[in-house]
């Protein structure tokens, strides 16, 4: 499960890193979006992976960490909240400079 | 428990949720409610000070749960003395924006607010995650604030500032992923005093994860490979938002101070002091770079921006060195560099004022109404800014040079630094005379001079020759600050207390 799970976060942040030196906005919200899947990811797994045990406190003394898990929730409701703000800042910039690449303007060829 | 601590950061957010309820208020009751609370935080933040410079430590558990299972505010003397800074810095600020650049966007006020309280919890807060947060919150009111005003420009700035401030937050969160992985904490002391704990063979992943946490804090502190949205931002930010952001690198810096003093500190074993080997070189460059910078930009704001990424080297270079005598040079120059580059900001947007279509382009333009009192305090922001005698840039660069030992160390450190001082000076002579005496015949008609924007930008420049009057007693508080900062054991003490102080 480990070498699924890191697998996983590999092809994510890559992904996303690919994504993001694209220098369009839209693809680079799409990378943000992917590192931070990613990242939550990573977060969760630091609590171990395990399964089949009791999610926050059990008698045999065998349970999930329930700190990672509110770390993530933390971590994706700001996340979302920073990919809201981008999509909208995006949209903006290409309203105000004609153009969707980062820097407002196209490269010269 | 001093229930004054999570003040700081519950009056801004209390007063922000209620100017958003309350958007459509007319503007001088949400200046009043805005300005009430900077006003009331000035006393506040100099009491905190008071409090601190006893010596104890003092902590706010919230929800009453016991170190380390919940979160924990702390002050000590460095955090007091990063309030200070910044409700001095913010009082004037605000009371610049309160003169009209307010009036550019609905949220102005409400935005101020969160800003101060993310800046405040980031210094106040002793738990790792809980520094993400308000780092956060601090970051989004920024975006916000940078792009009040509108403009292509602001846009263009803001979207680079967004977005490596967004892949920033991910190397946090991996670097905190990665320390509570292995701890099994994300307070502070109790880190420490894990990672002094822990196996050797842990060391290198410890050690990658400070390391990202060290790029994340320069990518907000802005030093070499990490400072080119900085200029441009700053550059284009509203005069008021810009002065405000002369805090936000130092909360950067506050955090590599207090993470590698804390947690990767004297007692952490292989990892003690690991960045120092790192910033020693990038600082210099640093410096360095933004002199050339300084030298290079084609207007004021350009100008003062780049200084202050000379500013951050300098620091850097303080904290690198790593002995008391440089970092409490550092923390003296801090306060002085956050103060008077606010104050040059607001200073470019004055003379800005008056130049009609020409802005703060270095180039050619009318003649400035009151060239006397815009000159002489350019004259002042220069001198302080440059490090030159008698203003408070000189006590803070000479205390830094001072602290070097003869050797490599100092044969690097002293001709970077007063090189740099010196292209700060020549920049500066550039700019001055052709914004005060290369100007053509006619004067704008339009333009006038607005004393409540005056006063708030000689309040903060005044500061510079405040400061040296004040030397004495602050020096000796930044001395007591950084042994405070290496006396770890103090620190562990809030773990063992319970939290009962």
């Amino acid at each position: 499960m480990e070498a699924l799970f890191a697998a996983v976060l590999g092809i994510l942040t890559a992904s996303g890193v690919y994504l993001l030196l694209r220098a369009r906005t839209f693809p680079v919200v799409m990378g943000l979006t992917l590192i931070s899947y990613a990242v939550n990811l990573f977060l969760f797994a630091m609590g171990r992976l395990q399964t089949g045990v009791a999610s926050v406190i059990s008698e045999n003394g065998k349970y999930g960490d329930p700190l990672p898990q509110a770390l993530v929730l933390t971590a994706i409701v700001i996340g979302f909240a920073m990919t809201a703000f981008v999509v909208v800042l995006a949209l903006r910039s290409v309203g105000e400079t004609d153009t969707d690449h980062v820097d407002g303007q196209e490269t010269k060829p | 428990m001093n229930h004054a601590l999570i003040l700081p950061i519950v009056l801004p957010m209390f007063v922000g949720s209620l100017l958003l309820f309350g958007a459509r208020l007319s503007m001088p009751v949400k200046r009043i409610m805005s300005f009430s609370v900077v006003l009331v935080m000035l006393p506040l933040s100099f009491w905190l000070m008071a409090q601190a410079s006893q010596g104890d430590l003092q902590v706010y558990a919230l929800g009453n749960w016991q170190p380390p299972f919940g979160i924990i505010l702390m002050l000590d003397r460095l955090s007091a003395l990063m309030l200070v800074a910044t409700a001095v810095l913010s009082f004037f600020a605000l009371l610049y924006a309160t003169r009209g650049d307010d009036e550019r966007g609905r949220n102005f006020h409400a935005l101020f607010q969160f800003q101060l309280m993310g800046i405040y919890g980031a210094f106040l807060t002793a738990d790792l995650f809980n520094l993400f947060v308000f780092f956060e919150i601090l970051l989004i009111a920024s975006y916000s604030l940078l792009l009040h005003g509108g403009g292509p420009d602001r846009v263009r700035a803001g979207l680079h500032y967004v977005v490596m401030n967004l892949v920033g937050s991910a190397f946090f969160l991996i670097a905190v992923g990665v320390l509570y992985g292995i701890t099994g904490t994300l307070n502070m002391a109790d880190m420490a005093q894990r990672i002094a704990a822990t196996s050797a063979d842990q060391a290198p992943l410890i050690g990658a994860a400070g390391f990202l946490l060290l790029v994340v804090f320069g990518l907000k502190a802005a030093f070499l490979p990490l400072y080119f949205w900085l200029p441009r931002a700053y550059a284009s930010a509203t005069a008021p938002v810009a002065a405000l952001f002369a805090i936000m690198t130092k909360v950067g810096l506050y955090s590599i101070l207090r993470v590698f003093t804390l947690i990767f500190g004297d007692d952490a074993g292989t990892l003690a002091n690991m960045a120092d080997d790192w910033l020693w070189p990038l600082a210099l460059l640093t410096i360095g770079l933004g002199a050339i910078g300084a030298l290079a930009a084609k207007s004021l704001h350009g100008l003062i921006a780049y200084l202050v990424v000379v500013s951050v080297g300098t620091l850097l270079a303080g904290l690198a060195i790593g002995t008391p005598e440089s970092v409490s040079a550092a923390l003296y120059y801090l306060l002085h560099s956050t103060w008077v580059s606010g104050g040059l900001f607001l200073l470019a947007d004055l003379v800005s004022r008056q130049r009609g279509v020409k802005t703060t382009e270095l180039v050619q333009g009318p003649e400035l109404q009151n060239p006397y009192i815009l000159g002489s305090l350019f004259f002042i922001g220069a001198i302080s800014i440059a490090g030159l005698p008698p203003l408070s840039g000189f006590i803070g660069k000479l205390l830094l040079l001072r602290s070097v030992e003869p050797g490599l160390q100092m044969a690097f450190m002293w001709p970077v630094v007063l090189i740099g001082g010196l292209i700060t000076v020549i920049a500066f002579s550039r700019a001055g005379s052709t914004l005060f005496w290369r100007v053509g015949l006619s004067q704008l008609d339009s333009a006038e001079l607005d004393y409540g924007r005056l006063w708030a930008c000689v309040g903060l420049l005044v500061l510079s020759p405040a400061l040296v009057g004040l030397a004495a007693p602050l020096l000796e508080y930044v001395h007591a600050t950084v042994s405070q900062l290496h006396d770890l054991p103090l620190y562990y003490q809030i773990i063992q207390a319970g939290g009962g102080a």
